[in-house]
C-alpha cells in the first residue's frame, strides 16, 4: 500500500497543476476468449476537466461501454486483461481493489445505462432505489435521505415526488425511468458521471427532454459527463469535445466545433453523412458505412478502418496511422485525411476506381 | 435514382438475398405467428389478471382444505380440542370400518384400526406429524438451497480463487468421505470413522486444490447439486434416516435424535439441490440484469446486492417450488414409513398409519384409504397452490 502511494504521489502533483479530474493515459482491456484475445480498447488516452462534457461516439461494438466501465472499474476481474493508467483527482484508480472502489462508485463516479427498462430493480420501490446509495455514502437518518429523495424527483422533474417515491418502477413510463435513474445516479452528488447511451430505448420525443435534463443537472452541480453515444447528432450541441472511436481507439479527437467545421477522419465524415438531413428530398436513400465494424480477435493490418474507407490507399492497408496531433485540441488517426490535398487525390482515385466505399460516398453527395 | 454501380450492388446486398429470404420465411411463417400467439398471451394474461382481482375458486378451496388441516393438526397437537385418545385401545373395534353394522364401530366416524385405536385422534395428530416434516425438511431445502443456488448464480464465474477453494475443498471432503472412506475402509481394513476421515481430508485437499486452479464457484456447487440429483431420492432419504436414527437398542434407551427431527434433516438434505437448482437459475438471470450493474456502480456490496436486489426477485420462484416440494416431502414421510423408518410408533404420522396397517388392506381397507386420502387432498392442494404462485408471480419480461 505504501508503495503505491508513494508511486502516485508524482501523478497526483502532475493532475492537480493541470486541473483535470480525470485523466486516462493508454487503456486498454482485452477479453480473453476460447477465439483469442478481444482487444475491446485498445489504448485510448483522453483527459476530462471539471464541468466538461466528452462525448464518444462511435458504432456498436466499438469499444465505448467497455471504456466507460473500465474507467469505472465494473469489469468483472477474470479474463480481462487490463493496463493504462486512471487518475482521478490525482488517485491512480487502477491500483484500488473492489472495497476502495465502492467509495468512489455512487460517491465519486455514477453511471447511467442505456435501458431503463432493465436498470431498475423491478421489486423495489422508487424511493428506497434512491435511498439505498445515499445511506450507503452518507451518514444520514432515513427521514433525510427521503428528504434528499424527493429533492432529486424534483430536480429531475417528476411530477408528484412523494406519491412516486412509494411507486415500482413498471408504474412509470420509460422517459419517467430514464429520470429516476438519473435521479439514483445523481444521489450523492458525483464529480463525475457516465452515460452509457442514456437515450437510445427512449422514444425520440423525450430524448431531448431527458439529454436537457442532464445538461442542466450538470451544470448546477459543475460536474464532468463522459457522454456515449453513435449518434453524432445527439453530442453536436452538448459535447464540449468528442471522440470517435473505432475497433477500440479513438480515431479522432476534437472540440465540438472544430469537429464539425474541420473533421478529417474519413470514418468521422462516414458517420456524419449517415445521419439523415432535414432538407434530404423525400425517399432519399439514407447513406450506409460499407462492411461492418472489424473483427476486434484478428484487426486488420494498418489502419482498421481501411477496408470500409473511401479513401483508403494501398499505404493504409499496410502502416497503421498515428495519432496525430495537427492542431492543439484536435487529433487524429489518417494517412490521407479528409479535407486536405492528399486526401482528395485518395478519394478521386479511388472513385476511378471504382472502390465501392468511394462510390458510395460519392453516392451520398449527389444525391 | 442514378443506376447504381456494380460494385454497390455487390456490397450492398451481398449477403442480403440469402438473409432476406430466411428472414421473411422465419417472420412470415414461424415468428409472425408465435408473435402473435405471444401477443395475444400476453394480453389474455392481462386481462386475466385483472379480472381474477382474487385468487379463483380452486385456489381459495386449496387454501380452505390447507388450512383446515393445519388447524386441526395444531389443535390436535396442543391439546385444545382433542376427539378423543390416540393411544387408547378398544380390542373389540379393531379394524372395524366405518360402516361396520356388526360391532360397536358406531361411536368412531372413521372406524378403528388394527389395534382398535380411534382413526379420528390418530390421523388428526397424524397430520402435525406429516405437515412438521414435510414444512421442517422445506424450510431446510429452501434457507440451505436457496443460499447455495443464489451464490452460485450470483458469483457465477465471477468469484476468483477463494470461493473456488472453499466449494471445491466442501465438494472434495464429502466426495472424499463417501468413496474415500468406503475405499479404505474395504481395501485396507480401516476403521469406519478413520476412514471416513481420511477420505475427507485426501477429497478436501483435491477438492481445494481444483478449486484453486479454476475458482468457479458456480461449477463446483452446480457440481454438489447433479450429484445429489443424481443419486435416487428415495435412496438417498432412506440411506440418511437409517444412519441418523441409529439402532433400536439406542433408541429403546432414548438415545440418538428424534425421528421427527431425523426425517426433516433427511428429506431437508434430498430437497436442497431441488430448491438450489431453481434459485441459481433464477438468480443467475436476474443478475444479468443491469439493475445489478448499476446497484453495483452505486456502490452497494456484493452481500447487500444479493439480499436487496436479488433476493426479492428470486423468492417467488423458490416459494412456488417449495409448495410443490411440501407435497412432495409429504409423499416421503409416507413413502420412507411404508419402508420401515421415520417417525416410531405409537406416534402417529399419515405415513406411518399406512405402513402399519398395509397388511390389512383387503380385511380393512379404511385405514390405508383414509390415510391416503388426507395425502392425496393435502397434495393436491399444495400443487394446485403451487402452480397458482407460479403462473402469477411468472411474469413476461415484457410485462416488467
Amino acid at each position: 500500500m505504501t508503495e503505491s502511494a508513494s508511486a502516485t504521489a508524482p501523478t497526483t502533483r502532475a493532475a492537480s497543476d493541470s486541473g483535470a479530474l480525470l485523466q486516462v493515459t493508454d487503456v486498454k482491456t482485452h477479453f480473453e476468449t476460447d477465439r483469442g484475445l478481444v482487444r475491446a480498447v485498445d489504448g485510448v488516452s483522453f483527459t476530462l476537466e471539471r464541468g466538461k462534457t466528452l462525448g464518444i461516439v462511435g458504432e456498436s461494438g466499438c469499444g465505448k461501454t467497455v471504456l466507460s466501465r473500465s474507467i469505472m472499474g465494473l469489469l468483472p476481474k477474470r479474463g480481462v486483461v487490463r493496463s493504462g493508467s486512471i487518475v482521478f483527482e490525482g488517485r491512480e484508480l487502477t491500483d484500488l481493489g473492489p472495497k476502495e472502489m465502492r467509495e468512489y462508485w455512487g460517491a465519486q463516479m455514477s453511471m447511467i445505462f442505456q435501458d431503463p427498462m432493465t436498470s431498475l430493480n423491478p421489486v423495489m420501490k422508487i424511493g428506497k432505489q434512491i435511498t439505498e446509495s445515499i445511506r450507503q455514502h452518507l451518514d444520514v437518518t432515513k427521514e433525510f435521505a427521503d428528504e434528499l429523495a424527493i429533492n432529486l424527483l424534483n430536480s429531475v422533474r417528476i411530477p408528484e415526488p412523494e406519491a412516486r417515491m412509494k411507486e415500482y418502477p413498471h408504474q412509470l413510463s420509460g422517459g419517467m425511468r430514464q429520470r429516476v435513474c438519473i435521479a439514483v445516479a445523481l444521489a450523492c452528488g458525483p464529480k463525475l458521471l457516465f452515460a452509457d447511451e442514456p437515450t437510445t430505448a427512449l422514444d425520440v420525443t423525450v430524448q431531448a427532454q431527458v439529454l436537457d435534463l442532464m445538461a442542466a443537472q450538470q451544470r448546477e452541480r459543475y460536474m464532468a459527463m463522459v457522454l456515449i453515444t453513435h449518434d453524432l447528432g445527439v453530442v453536436a450541441g452538448r459535447a464540449d469535445e468528442i471522440a470517435v472511436m473505432y475497433a477500440g481507439r479513438i480515431v479522432e479527437k476534437a472540440p465540438t466545433s472544430e469537429l464539425f467545421s474541420n473533421m478529417k477522419m474519413p470514418y468521422t465524415e462516414a458517420l456524419l453523412s449517415s445521419i439523415p438531413k432535414l432538407e434530404d428530398a423525400t425517399h432519399t436513400r439514407l447513406a450506409t458505412i460499407p462492411g461492418r465494424p472489424p473483427d476486434l480477435v484478428n484487426p486488420p493490418a494498418g489502419c482498421k478502418f481501411a477496408p470500409r474507407c473511401a479513401y483508403a490507399q494501398d499505404r493504409c492497408r499496410e502502416e497503421e496511422p498515428p495519432l496525430i496531433e495537427e492542431k492543439p485540441g484536435h487529433m487524429y488517426r489518417c494517412w490521407f485525411p479528409v479535407g486536405t490535398p492528399e486526401g482528395a487525390a485518395a478519394l478521386e482515385r479511388n472513385k476511378r476506381e471504382g472502390v465501392v466505399a468511394a462510390v458510395a460516398l460519392a453516392q451520398a453527395e449527389t444525391l | 435514382m442514378p443506376e447504381r454501380p456494380p460494385e454497390t450492388a455487390l456490397v450492398g446486398e451481398i449477403e442480403s438475398p440469402e438473409e432476406q429470404i430466411v428472414e421473411e420465411s422465419i417472420e412470415g411463417g414461424l415468428l409472425g405467428q408465435s408473435a402473435e400467439i405471444e401477443a395475444g398471451a400476453v394480453i389474455a394474461g392481462g386481462e386475466g389478471r385483472r379480472r381474477k382481482a382474487g385468487l379463483g375458486f380452486g385456489a381459495w378451496l386449496a387454501i380452505g382444505w390447507l388450512v383446515f388441516i393445519v388447524l386441526i393438526a395444531v389443535l390436535a397437537k396442543t391439546g385444545i380440542l382433542t376427539w378423543g385418545d390416540p393411544e387408547e385401545s378398544f380390542g373389540e373395534c379393531a379394524r372395524k370400518g366405518p360402516f361396520a353394522d356388526e360391532g360397536t364401530a358406531d361411536g368412531f366416524l372413521l372406524g378403528c384400526d388394527s389395534n382398535g385405536r380411534d382413526m379420528i385422534p390418530r390421523l388428526a395428530l397424524g397430520a402435525w406429524t406429516s405437515l412438521l416434516v414435510a414444512t421442517g425438511a422445506i424450510v431446510v431445502g429452501f434457507v440451505i438451497g436457496g443460499l447455495l443456488g443464489m451464490l452460485a448464480g450470483y458469483f457465477g464465474g465471477k468469484q476468483s480463487r477463494i470461493g473456488g477453494v472453499i466449494a471445491g475443498a466442501f465438494v472434495g471432503a464429502v466426495f472424499g468421505i463417501i468413496i474415500g472412506g468406503v475405499i479404505f475402509a474395504v481395501a485396507i481394513g480401516l476403521g469406519d470413522v478413520l476412514a471416513g476421515v481420511l477420505g475427507g481430508v485426501l477429497g478436501a485437499a483435491l477438492g481445494g486444490f481444483a478449486g484453486w486452479r479454476k475458482g468457479d464457484l458456480d461449477t463446483y456447487l452446480t457440481g454438489i447439486f447433479n450429484v445429489m440429483l443424481s443419486i435416487p431420492a428415495i435412496v438417498l432419504a432412506l440411506s440418511l434416516t437409517a444412519f441418523l436414527l441409529g439402532s433400536a437398542e439406542e433408541a429403546a434407551q432414548g438415545g440418538g435424535l428424534p425421528p421427527e427431527l431425523v426425517l426433516i434433516i433427511a428429506i431437508g438434505v434430498v430437497s436442497i439441490p431441488l430448491v438450489g437448482r431453481i434459485a441459481r437459475a433464477s438468480a443467475l438471470s436476474w443478475a444479468q440484469r443491469d439493475f445489478v450493474l448499476a446497484a453495483r456502480a452505486q456502490g452497494a456490496k456484493h452481500a447487500r446486492i444479493m439480499v436487496r436486489e436479488l433476493l426479492p426477485n428470486v423468492l417467488p420462484a423458490m416459494f412456488s417450488i417449495s409448495l410443490l416440494g411440501i407435497a412432495i416431502a409429504i409423499v416421503a414421510e409416507g413413502t420412507l414409513a411404508i419402508l420401515g423408518v421415520g417417525v416410531r410408533p405409537p406416534t402417529p404420522s399419515w405415513g406411518n398409519i399406512i405402513a402399519l396397517d398395509r397388511g390389512n388392506l383387503f380385511k380393512s381397507p379404511h385405514i390405508v384409504f383414509e390415510a391416503s386420502l388426507l395425502i392425496f387432498l393435502t397434495v393436491l392442494a399444495l400443487n394446485f397452490l403451487g402452480d397458482v404462485v407460479r403462473s402469477r408471480f411468472d411474469v413476461r419480461e415484457g410485462g416488467i
